[in-house]
């Protein structure tokens, strides 16, 4: 009776080994070739050819989430639906693309009557972009990270009526990097996605290994 | 003025030849001539993937530690700072976040989705705790999970619920296993982590409810030890089941039990069997096949009944997939065209797929629910039976002993115990 059960468990327990092993190892070694690497086209170590050339344990790397800019529809949800109080996704400037332009369609609301900086004239509802003279005719225009919540409203108005420079990003020094993105989730546009940890921002217009990262 | 007036005129000429085009180089990259520098767009990059490893380090080596401390050393003190180390390491450093728990749910998305990435954690914090619980008992609850290391901290005036209470709460968390995997595998969402009591503690950021429903387990937890372990923990099915095999386990005494009943009201959980003697449970053989003739029809009953529910809930459970989602609001404003566009019309339209594909990808949605739904009911009710059946067939067992599967290994009781080890 003792021995028959001892069998049972020691029967079980080899099992169940194998199942943890074998899922474990059929998900670590499971071959990807030709098959979609589900990075979206932003795998930066490939081309993206319809096959994909990289060794199984290339996709075994961290992943960490993004938006892409080119199908956000800037629909306000990124500030309110993020896990964090402040959400992590930022507006993000891309300097190289901007027209430095004196009648910012991202910095100034699009009926105003005059130019001018006051408060209420300005499209951020924390005030949170700095506009700095630089020569004439131009501006340049600066973020405050910590001022800004993501909104969007200066985005939809630079990709409407200027060169689109101003772009969302999940900014990775704060967001926590979440299993399954609360914004993600709610996102209309589906503009979120996994990439891989080593590129994580999808900005247009901009080379991501020339670019300096802190 | 005049230079307003022409880039006024700039921006309407360029409108009308690009409407709400994307990123349009409308204005031309000014030459500067004052030496301005264009400033780097700054991008703060990602945490080291190298840290990553070292969390899988941090949990071997920690595991191992807490098994020795529990099975060899028997030191409940021992136990109580590893934990205390856990709650700070993965708890507060990491933020609940890689967690085994979730993991499931990455795997599980992995196994049914081949174009997603499963990152190496995942699959280790998934894959190493049930290794390790196969060999020495649930000893990653003891003291490595924050979770259960959380609610052991408050857990000040445990009281017993009973047997019968607990069988019946002891229920859910096969419930929400099966939850968390169909939804997860069906690429809808991540429930556990979504709704992770924790995680908004140790992240010191939660919305409003989750604060509530995370307080209200901790202050419950002080009277029902641990009461998301045992009542709601996904992943504890799966340790309680692979802890049932397992090769050692801890004991509570450390040589042979004595009958002194001392240690039997000391399980906070509950995990303490009683012996059962042999008058009060007469086994004949005859009734013993009686018993499993009748397990051989409620189990394949349960399962079936299992299966049909999954089936008579697969469209509500995919109702929200985002997909589902879209397809419904697709056919509402087709209904009612003068209601506001939500954003996902507008972000729909503006994609340019057609409602026809929509629709089919909803439908994939839909019947990826119905054979998971139903896959997934028929197996809870194979577990249920499984468990009656363990009632049913209750062993002989003399001495007062853990069960296996719902201890915990956290090593109170064995503070209870009058017995000292033979040497
Ligand atoms: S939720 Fe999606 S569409 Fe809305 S602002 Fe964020 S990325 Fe853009
Ligand atoms: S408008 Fe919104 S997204 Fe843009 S800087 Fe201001 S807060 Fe940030
Ligand atoms: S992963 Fe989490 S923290 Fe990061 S943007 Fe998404 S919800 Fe916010
Ligand atoms: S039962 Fe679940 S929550 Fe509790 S300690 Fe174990 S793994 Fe953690
Ligand atoms: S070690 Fe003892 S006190 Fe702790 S859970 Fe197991 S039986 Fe209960």
């Amino acid at each position: 009776m003792q021995d028959r059960r001892k069998f049972i468990h020691t029967f079980v327990r080899g099992g169940l080994l194998t199942g943890v092993t074998l899922l474990g190892g059929f998900l670590v070694l499971r071959d990807k070739d030709g098959e979609f690497c589900g990075l979206d086209g932003h795998c930066s170590k490939c081309d993206k050819s319809s096959t994909c050339s990289l060794s199984p344990a290339a996709h075994f790397r961290q992943s960490v989430w993004q938006l892409d800019p080119s199908k956000c529809i800037q629909c306000g949800r990124c500030a309110t639906e993020c896990v964090m109080t402040l959400s992590a996704v930022k507006c993000t400037h891309v300097y190289a693309m901007c027209g430095y332009c004196d009648l910012c369609g991202g910095y100034l609301k699009p009926d105003i009557k005059t130019i001018s900086t006051a408060a209420e004239n300005q499209l951020c509802p924390t005030n949170a972009i700095r506009r700095k003279y630089i020569e004439e005719p131009f501006f340049e225009y600066e973020i405050d990270e910590a001022l800004c919540i993501g909104c969007g409203k200066c985005v939809k108005g630079c990709s409407a009526f200027g060169n689109g420079s101003l772009q969302l990003q999940v900014r990775h020094d704060r967001c926590v990097n979440c299993n399954e993105c609360s914004i993600a989730r709610n996102c209309p546009s589906e503009a979120f996605s996994r990439v891989p940890a080593s590129s994580p921002y999808l900005l247009n217009g901009i080379d991501q290994d020339s670019t300096k990262k802190i | 003025m005049k230079k307003t007036l022409t880039l006024l005129i700039l921006i309407c000429l360029n409108l009308f030849f690009s409407w709400n085009a994307f990123s349009i180089q409308r204005f031309p990259k000014p030459e500067f001539e004052s030496g301005y520098t264009q400033p780097d767009t700054l991008m703060p990059s990602a945490r080291a993937e190298i840290l990553a490893y070292m969390d899988v380090a941090v949990l071997i080596l920690a595991l191992s530690f807490i098994s020795w401390l529990v099975l060899k050393k028997r030191s409940r003190k021992g136990v109580f700072w590893t934990s205390m180390f856990s709650l700070i390491y993965f708890g507060f450093y990491r933020e609940g976040c890689v967690c085994s728990i979730g993991a499931i749910q990455n795997v599980s998305l992995a196994l049914f989705d081949s174009s997603y990435t499963l990152p190496v954690t995942a699959l280790a914090f998934f894959a190493i705790p049930l290794i390790f619980t196969l060999f020495v008992g649930r000893t990653f609850c003891a003291g490595i999970c924050p979770f259960g290391a959380m609610q052991d901290l408050v857990a000040f005036k445990p009281m017993s619920i009973g047997v019968r209470l607990n069988a019946i709460l002891g229920l859910l968390p096969y419930l929400y296993l099966a939850l968390s995997i169909l939804y997860a595998a069906t690429g809808t969402d991540f429930i556990i982590c979504r709704y992770d009591p924790f995680v908004g503690i140790f992240r010191m950021n939660a919305s409003f409810g989750m604060f509530v429903f995370a307080g209200g387990l901790l202050i419950s937890g002080i009277f029902i030890a641990r009461p998301y372990c045992r009542f709601l923990c996904p992943y504890g099915v799966l340790l309680n089941w692979f802890s049932r095999y397992s090769r050692r386990h801890m004991t509570i005494t450390p040589a042979h039990c004595i009958q002194c009943r001392l240690c039997e009201g000391s399980c906070p959980y509950d995990a303490i069997e009683i012996p059962v003697t042999e008058t009060k449970n007469h086994d004949n053989t005859k009734q013993r096949l009686k018993r499993l003739i009748m397990m051989s029809f409620i189990i394949p009953l349960l399962m079936v009944v299992g299966g049909y529910t999954g089936y008579l809930l697969h469209e509500t459970l995919a109702g929200v997939h985002s997909k589902v989602r879209l397809a419904n609001q697709v056919i509402n404003t087709e209904v009612s065209p003068l209601k506001a566009e939500t954003f996902e019309i507008q972000a729909y339209k503006s994609s340019g797929k057609t409602q026809a594909q929509v629709l089919k990808e909803a439908g994939i949605v839909l019947s990826k629910f119905k054979k998971g739904s139903i896959i997934l009911g028929g197996f809870i009710g194979l577990l249920f039976g499984l468990l009656i059946a363990g009632k049913l067939l209750k062993r002989h067992n003399p001495d007062y002993i853990p069960h296996k599967g719902r201890c915990f290994s956290c090593a109170r009781c064995i503070d209870y115990c009058p017995v000292k080890a033979e040497n």
